[in-house]
């Protein structure tokens, strides 16, 4: 059994990056910890090169290792790289973040790039076996880092309540899982897809597919299995939420993609109405729930909700249909959406995180008139929430677009609802993010806040260009943007 | 047949799992209850193996996987207990409710 080096490159650069930083936190005297900081965000920023010299290098297009379990392809590399930039934008956010507390920065470092490893590992997995390892490589670490402030009996409730809710949905996805090896009597997605298709009257096989989506709708923290998120969200480090919300989340999306397209695109009628719920719910209770937080992180907890729910809008396209053109349209829609809203929610993030340092306060009215002490602060904030509103010229419009166009195209009735359903929300949605915008430009400064200029640290700045510059550009250039995602889908939609 | 009756102990252990899981405001129960859980799912993989018998073994593999991850989320739960325990001196999830919508 042969390992092809050269495709195993970034896992290999990031594990090793994970062992630098331990011998470090371990050799190092606390005052000098952080180098653990500086060796991380390094390792991370190589193991991009790897991906780059096998996206553009001339080598096979698809590299397969481990009989088939372990593939890298576009769809692959493409994830790769947005779990690889996504982490390293969380870590340049976290960098002054984790060392104004003082203490276990090496852990923390450690920790971060053990899941953004795990995340990679899900974007090659073929087979349930890798897939489930992945996935807990992803979640384990993130149990500790929610956590994280030990003393903080917030942060012990959180990391608690993900905990118990991460290892009981792991539990059940795993349940499934053995019915779906079972019954099909194979590990890989080929194997399940060539079987499935004759399985699909079995009831037993329709539990095991439904509880795989219930597994997968806990990691995607869709309704009615989004519990966890908020207060994990509120307890856990902000650059920890941060990642919570954009790199686990779209580690668990790329599971659901694999399994709905590639493991089982022949039994669209078991998961494409479990889906077509999933996503009606999640838009409509996040949103409706967003509306009613005046704590910015709380917000943005359920705002991610509900912009899971719009990402799982286009599977129920690909549900109605069997003309592979849609399918593929619906496949890139989501990849896209991904996308963009790892950039646009992470660049939000930063701002919570600057803004919280320079008011002492995530409460929303206390960042009331912050154009007038920190105008930079405020122009990036209406950016990163208007573009998550949707709001052209940023690029969160065309990621709803994109989806809009997925779902509308079947003309099918059922998709056409849920189109209806995420039109409203999205009208819904501009409401909270538009309050924000409204606070921090119109509203007066409350009395006594302390105005006095307290300088971003220079890697947040960093992290907050980075996203600023992909969204401004994502928005204004999209479709040279998405002419990539087209090929991609088409990876990941063969074989139906 | 023999592997309807495997299945059927998978699944009283896997409800019996999440009955505790429910039930329970020990944190340290609620994790043997997802054990319980675990567990179902191992008998299960391993008499789905032994049913359709190929060289390959990918349900011994996935079962050896599953005890091995088990083991490492045991360590973080009982860690995070813990935690929580020398924090506020009691296991009683029910009692985590700093943080409620």
């Amino acid at each position: 059994m042969d390992l092809d080096y050269h495709a195993l490159a970034p896992e290999l650069v990031v594990a090793a990056t994970i062992l630098v930083v331990l011998g470090l936190d371990v050799a190092l005297p606390r005052p000098r910890k952080y180098w653990t900081a500086f060796a991380g965000v390094l390792g991370l920023a190589l193991a991009a090169v790897p991906l780059l010299t096998l996206a553009f290098g001339d080598g096979p297009e698809t590299r397969s290792m481990l009989g088939g379990a372990y593939v890298v392809d576009g769809f692959a590399l493409v994830l790769k790289a947005v779990f690889i930039v996504g982490g390293y934008l969380v870590l340049l956010m976290s960098v002054s973040y984790i060392e104004s507390d003082r203490y276990y920065q090496g852990e923390y470092y450690l920790l971060m790039l053990t899941s953004i490893l795990g995340s990679l590992v899900m974007a090659s997995s073929r087979d349930l076996i890798t897939l489930f390892v992945g996935l807990e490589l992803v979640t384990g670490p993130l149990f500790l880092l929610a956590g994280w402030r030990k003393g903080d009996a917030k942060s012990n409730e959180a990391s608690l309540k993900f905990f118990i809710l991460g290892v009981l949905s792991t539990a059940i996805l795993l349940y499934g899982m053995s019915f779906l090896y079972g019954l099909t009597g194979s590990v890989t997605y080929e194997g399940i897809r060539e079987a499935g298709a004759d399985l699909l009257d079995s009831g037993a096989f329709r539990l095991a597919v439904l509880f795989t989506l219930v597994g997968f709708g806990f990691k995607v923290t869709a309704v009615p299995f989004h519990f966890w998120a908020p207060d994990t969200y509120e307890g856990a480090p902000t650059p920890v939420t941060a990642y919570l919300s954009v790199g686990s989340k779209a580690a668990g999306f790329v599971g659901l993609l694999l399994l709905c397209y590639k493991a089982l695109p022949s039994v669209t009628e078991i998961w494409g109405p479990a889906l077509w719920v999933l996503a009606a719910l999640s838009m409509t209770l996040g949103n409706l729930t967003a509306l009613r937080q005046d704590n910015v992180v709380r917000m943005l907890a359920y705002s991610s909700i509900a912009q899971g729910g719009f990402i799982l809008v286009p599977f129920a396209a690909a549900a109605v249909s069997s003309d592979p053109a849609v399918i593929q349209e619906a496949a890139s829609a989501t990849i896209v959406y991904v996308i963009i809203y790892a950039f646009m929610n992470l660049g939000a993030f930063g701002v919570v995180i600057a803004g919280a340092r320079r008011t002492g306060s995530t409460m929303i009215d206390d960042w009331a008139g912050m154009w007038r002490y920190a105008p930079r602060l405020a122009v990036l904030g209406a950016m990163f929430f208007f573009s998550l509103a949707g709001i052209p010229p940023l690029a969160g419009w065309y990621a709803k677009f994109a989806m809009f166009l997925a779902i509308l195209r079947p003309g099918n009735a059922w998709a056409t609802a849920l189109a209806v359903i995420a039109a409203v929300n999205a009208v819904i949605a501009l409401v909270y993010y538009a309050r924000i915008g409204k606070t921090m430009w119109m509203d007066h400064v409350p009395e006594g806040t302390d105005t006095a200029a307290r300088p971003v640290s220079g890697s947040l700045a960093l992290a907050l260009g980075i996203s600023a510059i992909f969204v401004v550009v994502a928005g204004i250039l999209p479709f040279e943007f998405a002419g990539v995602f087209a090929d991609l889908a088409k990876v990941v939609t063969t074989g139906i | 047949m023999v592997l309807t009756q495997f299945l059927v102990l998978g699944a009283l252990l896997f409800s019996i799992g999440v009955y505790g899981l429910l039930s329970r405001r020990n944190a340290v129960t609620v994790l043997l209850a997802v054990e319980l859980m675990l567990a179902a799912v191992n008998i299960n993989l391993i008499a789905f193996e032994a049913f359709w018998n190929t060289a390959a073994a990918h349900g011994q593999i996935f079962a050896i996987f599953v005890i091995t991850i088990a083991a490492a989320e045991v360590g973080i739960g009982l860690a995070i207990i813990l935690l929580v325990f020398r924090n506020r001196a009691s296991g009683n999830i029910d009692q985590l409710d700093l943080m409620r919508w």
